[in-house]
């Protein structure tokens, strides 16, 4: 069945069936208890970093612009949806609360990927890298020095620290965040999210939209002479990819109950790591995104027997596989030598 | 009016480093066409080298300054031979940043192995206390004038060495075009070594003032004054050598005063605030050249 | 070619997945001869120092109890794992820990993945006893215990030490926190609101974040500008060092006051101790001690890891002989599932009177609601040693 269709949608099952069959492989896992705790609790994180270096793959890889920004819109997602469930904790049902929340970190992501992408994608190449940059380090310092809470006179933000009147409560408590969110994300959100995801970008790729966002990564100027509306394809692919970041944000802050914009969570550092991910999964190469998050996220993880020399082991593999995968020697040698086990392997 | 030209004044010491931070950035970026993540790191190992021969042996301070210019140099020139240079021609340019931000880490992990996770305290290489104007009101530090002067004398040396020398002018030819100073019969490897030896030279000057200024050192010492400095680089125009002090200068004036006068949590984002404003104003930064874009 | 290309890579995944998942999960045994520590905290990124010297305490404390024959007679496991202060990293440490099959938590250090982990140890019923984790909120649940002060106590025995003090009672107060650590901010916001009604006067209130670490200049000029004489630092040491040394080059010499962070201040690498004289902080250990048990603790730390203990170390320590203490005053023992040792060992605290610790007071009693009866007390640096303030 799948000769029938064309190389892209067989491409796209594969992906959807590698997603779907790893999951089915966890739950299997799961039902005989041979899956450890450890792994377990990996299981959501690796999937909004997934969901995250997908997004990321969508502006870097199809749009061909670099961001270092979109721990910025994770933390808005996160933030907004964590200030929705927080405050309707107890009001609505568990499901609906959450499905609310997913669907106001999405959007209000989106809206300042729109918003943020007006200015930004006038610039070109490493200016618009760091000026992305730039803006996740504003929203991060922002949300970290607000204060915003409720009381009997009414809701109350500000830079500065206040006592609240009467009946109340600190929504923000400046840098020490959000805390409290009621951990509604689970794996099988997460995948189902990771799916749908999967579905709208690669549809995307597939679709005439997405022809002409990569006409214009490969050549704007040719682009912009048979009439691409340059601006409206760079603004939909970016948005769309804001709205994503935005989306594993909502996963990640309803995760674990403490929410905090520290740069540990959402500064530069967390968008560079993403941008690793989605660099050794292979430039537009969205399934790739995904396998090289799940092992690059789960090595340190499992250098933990290693203690001290783990994060340093980790750097060296990184440089090693950088090397390995994108020095042309070592794709000459590697066409070399892997063709001659092939020839072996023929025999 | 005294107490805001103390700010200035400490904003100017700041921004100096800033300065000879992005001058290194500046560099690498213009010749290798490569966002040196590491060179923060390189700061780092600057910094230690330093406090091991001046702090811990008792060394003099210049000649331990010099033993880490050197130390750093090789450093430098080690990086870029074994985790850079094998990727010059790939195919894609974020794979020789992915590459530095690898290394970047490298270091930071080595130096916490080496030299523990415990900041030190690190002893000014200024021993001199500084002068006092207006009758005691305004104070100004040894270690503010120093590092003002010595960033002014490398713009100087660097603009003499760039438009005067050989190797000089071999890096100009690298920056405008590789393939055509190739042609010219310029070593194209070896004027990209130079220009990584250089930048990572002055890293270890800026390493000196920084852990001087700001009196201590750990492994995660140079990561935030390198994106800080990297931000400079951009804002003056990433490529060009007075632009990087320019760049510099104003981030660290602008630090310094909306700390003061505006609020200390939010500095930084009116910092990155200025940055996007002038970035869209003038899309390549202040000395930036425009780029045409050939069909 | 790239078809096989992608057949190996698509295979490694595989195998790596495969791996992952089985790998870890055989390792659940359960063996009722030992009791199973575990304890997290940060020892790799930037607040490395204070999980380091905690988990090295623990092993010190770990080792003397089972060369004297243990608990009830069983022998102790202890296996620590790093969370790089990164909540989301520590839930995955707990969950390592789990799989070794982990009885009880020392930890973890720091308050903002203690909060996190305190999440987990509820749901799973699991004796928790914090050595340094702070924060109100660290200790929420019944299972959940700490051994040092909460941020709130600490921020008002400050302001109640400075106006009971007459020479400091007069002074005009300038504070320099960090505004992202839950640490700073809660002693700093109890503090405030004391010094309110207390009536000291509060001339600046300047903050900074992890970010901005490393330059004062402006926090102090201000402070100075304002007149201040008495600068409150609710920080650690090592923030604390810079802004000695930076308040130094300046020429601006006010009294300061710090809080238990400030201890570690003296054994600063290359600091120039005398800059320390005349500063006053709360601490609950103090490593010149000259009694047995401070003597005996610093020197065998020394000899493990070459550098004085903080007190971060000294509550882990203290920590470990209070599970000891509660451990054998209910007569605990590894066979027993691990909410119910949670249970157990959680109603033990609350009957428990520690002694013979590091940590000050001499006797430690906890509450119900997982807070010790610690007073802080506050220490003035004189000649390079702490002496108790009157």
């Amino acid at each position: 069945m799948l000769k029938k269709l064309s190389k892209t949608s067989r491409r796209d099952y594969i992906t959807y069936g590698i997603v779907i069959a790893f999951y089915l492989i966890v739950q299997l896992f799961k039902v005989t208890g041979l899956l450890s705790s450890h792994m377990e609790g990996l299981l959501v994180p690796l999937t909004y970093y997934s969901l995250a270096a997908v997004s990321l793959n969508l502006t870097v890889g199809i749009l061909g612009e670099l961001s270092l920004g979109h721990a910025g819109f994770m933390c808005i997602g996160a933030f907004s949806a964590s200030l929705f469930s927080v405050y309707t904790k107890g009001l609505l049902p568990g499901g609906l609360r959450f499905f609310i929340a997913l669907l106001i970190g999405t959007i209000l992501a989106a809206i300042f990927g729109f918003l943020i992408g007006i200015p930004v994608l006038r610039l070109k190449g490493d200016y618009l890298a760091i000026v992305t940059l730039a803006f996740g380090e504003i929203i991060k310092n922002i949300l970290a020095a607000v204060y915003f809470g409720y009381d009997e006179a009414g809701l109350h933000i500000s830079f500065k620290s206040f006592q609240l009147q009467g009946e109340g409560k600190m929504l923000i408590n400046g840098a020490m965040g959000i805390q409290g969110t009621p951990t509604d994300s689970n794996f099988t959100i997460a995948v189902i999210l990771l799916l749908l995801a999967l579905v709208i970008i690669q549809h995307l790729i597939g679709s005439r939209d997405g022809r002409a966002i990569m006409s214009i990564r490969d050549n704007r100027i040719a682009a912009e002479s048979v009439g691409i509306n340059i601006t409206k394809y760079k603004m939909l692919a970016f948005t769309i990819s804001a709205a994503i970041a935005g989306s594993a944000g909502v996963l990640f802050s309803h995760n674990t109950s403490t929410l905090t914009a520290t740069s540990t969570y959402f500064g530069y550092n967390v968008s560079i790591m993403i941008l690793v991910y989605v660099v050794l999964g292979g430039i537009g190469n969205i399934r790739g995104s995904i396998i090289a998050t799940t092992i690059l996220y789960a090595l340190p993880e499992l250098l933990r027997g290693l203690n001290t020399y783990r994060m340093l082991i980790y750097s060296i593999v990184l440089i090693a596989i950088m090397l390995f995968n994108w020095a042309p020697k070592a794709i000459e040698w590697r066409k070399k030598n892997l063709s001659s086990i092939k020839g072996r392997f023929a025999k | 009016m005294m107490n805001f030209l103390t700010y200035l004044i400490n904003g100017i010491s700041l921004g100096s480093i800033y300065a000879i931070i992005a001058l290194g950035y500046t560099m690498v970026y213009g010749i290798a066409k490569m966002l040196n993540f590491a060179h923060g790191d390189v700061i780092m190992i600057g910094g230690y080298l330093i406090y091991i021969f001046a702090s811990s042996l008792g060394l003099n301070p210049v000649l331990s300054i010099v033993i880490a210019m050197a130390g750093c140099t090789c450093l430098g020139i080690v990086t870029e031979k074994i985790a850079y240079k094998p990727l010059r021609n790939a195919t894609s340019n974020l794979a020789v940043l992915i590459t530095a931000i690898g290394v970047s880490y490298f270091l930071q992990n080595f130096a916490l192995l080496v030299f523990g996770a415990n900041p030190k305290a690190f002893t000014s290489v200024v021993s001199w206390e500084g002068i006092s104007l207006a009758g005691d009101e305004l104070k100004i530090q040894g270690v503010t004038i120093v590092t003002i002067v010595v960033s002014l004398i490398i713009l100087l040396v660097l603009q003499l060495f760039i438009n005067k020398t050989r190797s000089g002018q071999a890096m100009l030819a690298v920056s405008e075009d590789k393939g055509a100073a190739t042609l010219m019969g310029i070593d194209v490897n070896k004027t990209i070594s130079l220009t990584f030896a250089i930048g990572s030279g002055l890293a270890a000057i800026a390493g000196a003032l920084l852990c001087s200024a700001y009196p201590t050192i750990t492994p995660y010492t140079g990561a935030m004054p390198g994106i800080k400095a990297f931000v400079a680089a951009v804002l003056g125009g990433i490529g060009s050598i007075p632009g990087a002090m320019i760049g510099g200068l104003l981030l660290g004036v602008v630090e310094i005063l909306s700390k003061r006068y505006i609020s200390t949590q939010l500095a930084d984002a009116i910092v990155f605030g200025i940055l996007i404003i002038i970035l869209l104003v003038k899309p390549t930064g202040l000395l930036g050249k425009n780029i045409q874009e050939k069909v | 070619m790239k078809k096989l290309h992608r057949v190996l890579s698509v295979a490694t995944a595989c195998a790596l997945a495969m791996s992952m998942l089985a790998g870890c999960g055989a390792a659940k045994t359960t063996s009722s001869n030992t009791f199973k520590i575990g304890g997290i905290g940060p020892t790799s990124g930037a607040a490395a120092i204070y999980g380091s010297d905690v988990r090295d305490a623990i092993q010190i404390a770990v080792d003397e109890i089972n060369e004297k024959g243990g608990i009830n007679g069983y022998q102790i496991e202890y296996k620590f794992e790093d969370d790089e202060h990164n909540a989301e990293k520590s839930v995955n440490a707990y969950n390592t820990l789990k799989d070794w099959g982990m009885q009880m938590l020392v930890g973890c250090v720091t308050s903002a993945p203690c909060i996190a982990v305190s999440e987990k140890t509820h749901d799973d019923g699991m004796f928790q006893l914090t050595p340094s984790g702070t924060a109100v909120n660290c200790v929420q649940y019944d299972n959940a215990f700490r051994l040092c002060f909460s941020d709130p106590n600490q921020g008002k025995a400050s302001a109640q030490y400075i106006a009971g003090n007459a020479e400091l009672k007069g002074s005009t107060i300038a504070i320099i926190y960090d505004s992202s650590t839950e640490y700073s901010t809660g002693i700093h916001d109890s503090f405030v609101a004391e010094a309110g009604s207390l009536g000291l006067n509060i001339a600046v209130d300047s903050s900074f974040t992890v970010d901005s670490a490393t330059d004062f200049s402006v926090q102090l000029q201000s402070a100075k500008d304002a007149g201040a004489d008495l600068i409150f630092l609710p920080i650690y040491y090592q923030e604390a060092s810079l802004i000695l040394t930076q308040a130094n080059t300046m020429g601006y010499d006010p009294t300061f006051f710090g809080v238990d962070g400030m201890d570690g201040i003296l054994e600063v690498e290359n600091f120039d101790v005398s800059l320390a004289e005349g500063v006053y902080l709360l601490t609950p250990f103090s490593a010149t001690a000259e009694d047995e048990l401070t003597v005996n603790f610093v020197n065998k730390f020394k000899e493990k890891t070459g550098h004085v203990p903080n007190q971060f170390g000294a509550d882990a320590y203290d920590a470990v002989y209070a599970i000891k203490a509660v451990a054998e005053l209910k007569n605990v023992t590894p066979s027993m599932a691990v909410s119910e040792m949670g249970a157990t060992m959680a109603a033990g605290m609350t009957e428990v009177t520690l002694d013979n610790v590091l940590t000050s007071p001499t006797t430690i009693t906890w509450t119900a609601d997982g807070e010790p009866n610690k007073d802080p007390r506050a220490v003035i640096i004189q000649g390079g040693v702490y002496v108790l303030a009157e």
